[in-house]
């Protein structure tokens, strides 16, 4: 759907209000302290050691895998409520024990 | 430049498609050897719980909230199945990933948590701007034109714009370390801008839904008389000019 | 091949981002860093700007984890060229990769997976590091890996195949201390005659890390996992290696479970002293 243009004169106002809500500051690059060494958690996922809680015990591929995935979740997801579906039955706490078939490839 | 001789008969080539079929299958590959040879079961257990537990790993640290969700023995055995279905293509791990918000979204166990996906998009987008290309500021005084409606703002590299049918954004905030499991009632639509500001801070905002509509249309490439539509701007351009996110401003995109 | 800058021949840490403020107000607290080259391969923001921080203020190992050298396939150009850029930027005093293979067909691995020792294999390696070191334009590390089996097939010992593969390529190697004390010990050999038979000669670069142990029936069995100190054993084999080759730059690698900055500090402390003492015994017995 095209809407219809804003006019100059409101565009140019909203342009004013934005710049006085940012104090009018120059677009200038900050010095990037890092002190705070924002985003830590996102930096390097590469490693060249055996991950903690690695075991020889062969944590066996067979748990996983196959059609029968018998896992819930049982994480904060309990606690987020979901509206009801379209045929009235409640989605939360409705998790029961799944016997599906996984998406493979 | 020697080619590398890849013409000749292979062996190795059979020896690691055979270790490597056996990471992720039952089955032991022929020709290994131990001082103990029925230890070797053992012995190759450690290569495969390193490849799965460091894929996992990696995957836990894109998407932390996505393993609150579902809990951690849950998210192990999801991430095995995303990594088989969808294993890294380069060993650049900070790229992986991004298939993940999909997969869930086709992942029958967790069809009744519809709003995972968005969940999921929302951390990868995190890490994309975390890793984004750099760029400079534009000085907001170029946005002070005769004509303001005829110019293109770009954005910087690092805005990735969400707008999703549930409150990802509350839930993603609820989920935070530390923060002790709150009733959210997910009822409604949010939107939300992740981008990184000039002190490389990854900022997550709320966006109202003209703002989103605003800034994917200058992400587009849009003049700014068309994004804005009849919509008000100037929170849009606020949030873009508190946190430095326009690297160009002119008549041309 | 260019002979690069040297690394110092003393003690050095994994560089660990949770760490670059401290790191940042106290420079020159140890001779070099080295990171992951993977880590930095993203387009821009933090991590490279730290690096480039860390690095205008110290020698810089770049250690690549990514290049499956030791894979059957043919080395991934666009991972080359990937390195090639991070070369070009931060112009490090040493390149190190691993003899070991991580990716297959297209998919990666995400470990650093063990190779049978054969005249075959010794080929393919040697064309991969002729064509690293080439498109590089340096003079590359190799390093011994940690092994958890061994391979019917192998014809020949690590430390020959490792030899061969010196002699062929000009390559050096970059020593792991605690890979060798892990291996020996998983492959129930002695890790003295290992070292004796080590090129030590190419040497340019030393890792010590911790490990932890398991137990199978046979005896212990030893995983590289970089997450403790370094066992008391790979200090005794890293100051006899030091003695006979004098000080060589040598890295305390502690990749997960990282601690403060000021225990890999102890740890590095650690290193130095035996540095200057096996420096000293060195130079008395030359």
């Amino acid at each position: 759907m095209m809407s219809k243009p804003k006019t100059t004169l409101t565009l140019a106002a909203s342009i004013a209000t934005a710049m006085s809500l940012t104090g009018g500051h120059h677009a200038e690059a900050q010095e990037a302290t890092m002190e705070k060494c924002y985003g830590i958690s996102l930096a390097g996922e590469n490693d060249c050691a055996a991950g903690p809680g690695t075991t020889c015990s062969g944590t066996s591929t067979v748990d996983y895998q196959g059609n029968a995935w018998t896992l819930v979740p049982t994480g904060t997801c309990e606690t987020i409520e979901l509206p009801a579906q379209a045929d009235g039955t409640p989605r939360m706490g409705s998790l029961e024990e799944l016997d599906r078939d996984l998406p493979t490839g | 430049m020697h080619p590398p001789p890849e013409v000749h008969t292979d062996h190795l080539h059979g020896t690691q498609a055979a270790f490597a079929d056996a990471l992720w299958a039952g089955a032991l590959p022929p020709g290994l050897a131990a001082p103990q040879p029925d230890e070797v079961v053992r012995r190759f257990g450690v290569y495969r719980n390193n490849v799965m537990h460091g894929l996992s790993r990696a995957l836990e640290r894109r998407f932390p909230v996505i393993a609150r969700l579902v809990g951690s023995e849950f998210f192990a055995a999801l991430a095995r199945s995303f990594a088989a279905a969808h294993p890294p293509r380069s060993p650049v791990l900070i790229d992986w990933g991004d298939a993940f918000a999909d997969f869930l979204a086709r992942f029958p166990p967790l069809a009744q948590l519809p709003y995972l996906p968005d969940v999921a998009r929302l951390e990868f987008a995190r890490g994309s701007a975390y890793h984004a290309a750099d760029a400079a500021p534009a000085p907001a005084e170029a946005l002070v034109t005769e004509d303001p409606g005829r110019l293109h703002l770009r954005l910087h590299p690092s805005v990735h714009l969400i707008a999703s049918p549930w409150p990802v954004l509350t839930i993603w905030r609820a989920n935070q370390p530390g923060h002790p499991p709150a009733r959210i009632p997910a009822h409604h639509r949010e939107q939300a801008l992740i981008a990184r500001t000039p002190a490389l801070e990854v900022i997550v905002e709320p966006l109202d839904a003209p703002s989103h509509a605003v800034l994917s249309a200058l992400q587009r490439g849009t003049r700014l008389a068309e994004a804005a539509g009849p919509d008000d701007p100037a929170a849009a351009l606020t949030l873009l000019l508190r946190h430095q996110l326009i690297t160009h401003i002119g008549e041309t995109p | 091949m260019p002979a690069m800058p040297a690394l110092p021949a003393t003690a050095g840490l994994g560089f660990k981002p949770e760490h670059f403020a401290e790191i940042s107000r106290r420079p020159g607290a140890v001779g070099f860093y080295e990171v992951h080259a993977e880590n930095y391969m993203g387009a821009g923001g933090a991590p490279n700007a730290m690096l480039s921080r860390l690095r205008a203020d110290h020698a810089l190992s770049l250690h690549g984890v990514g290049l499956s050298i030791g894979g059957a396939g043919p080395l991934d150009r666009a991972h080359l060229a990937r390195l090639r850029a991070l070369v070009d930027r931060y112009e490090p005093e040493s390149f190190s990769e691993h003899l070991a293979w991580s990716s297959h067909d297209t998919a990666w691995l995400n470990d650093l997976l063990p190779l049978p020792y054969t005249a075959d294999t010794l080929d393919r390696v040697c064309a991969h590091v002729d064509q690293a070191q080439e498109a590089l334009g340096l003079r590359l590390l190799l390093e011994n890996p940690a092994t958890y089996l061994a391979f019917e097939a192998s014809t020949m010992g690590e430390t020959e195949f490792l030899s061969e593969i010196v002699r062929r390529t000009g390559c050096g190697l970059l020593l792991d201390v605690n890979n060798v004390f892990v291996s020996a010990t998983n492959q129930r050999s002695d890790p003295r005659a290992y070292l004796a038979d080590f090129p030590l000669g190419a040497v340019g670069e030393i890792h010590l890390a911790g490990h932890s142990e398991e137990a199978l029936p046979s005896g212990p069995l030893l995983i590289d996992t970089h997450g403790q100190p370094v066992a008391d054993p790979v200090w005794s084999l890293y100051a006899e290696v030091i003695a006979r080759t004098g000080p060589l730059p040598t890295l305390i690698e502690w990749d997960t479970d990282v601690p403060a900055f000021a225990v890999l500090l102890q740890e590095a402390g650690r290193a130095r002293r035996i540095l200057d003492a096996g420096g000293h015994a060195h130079a008395s017995a030359a």
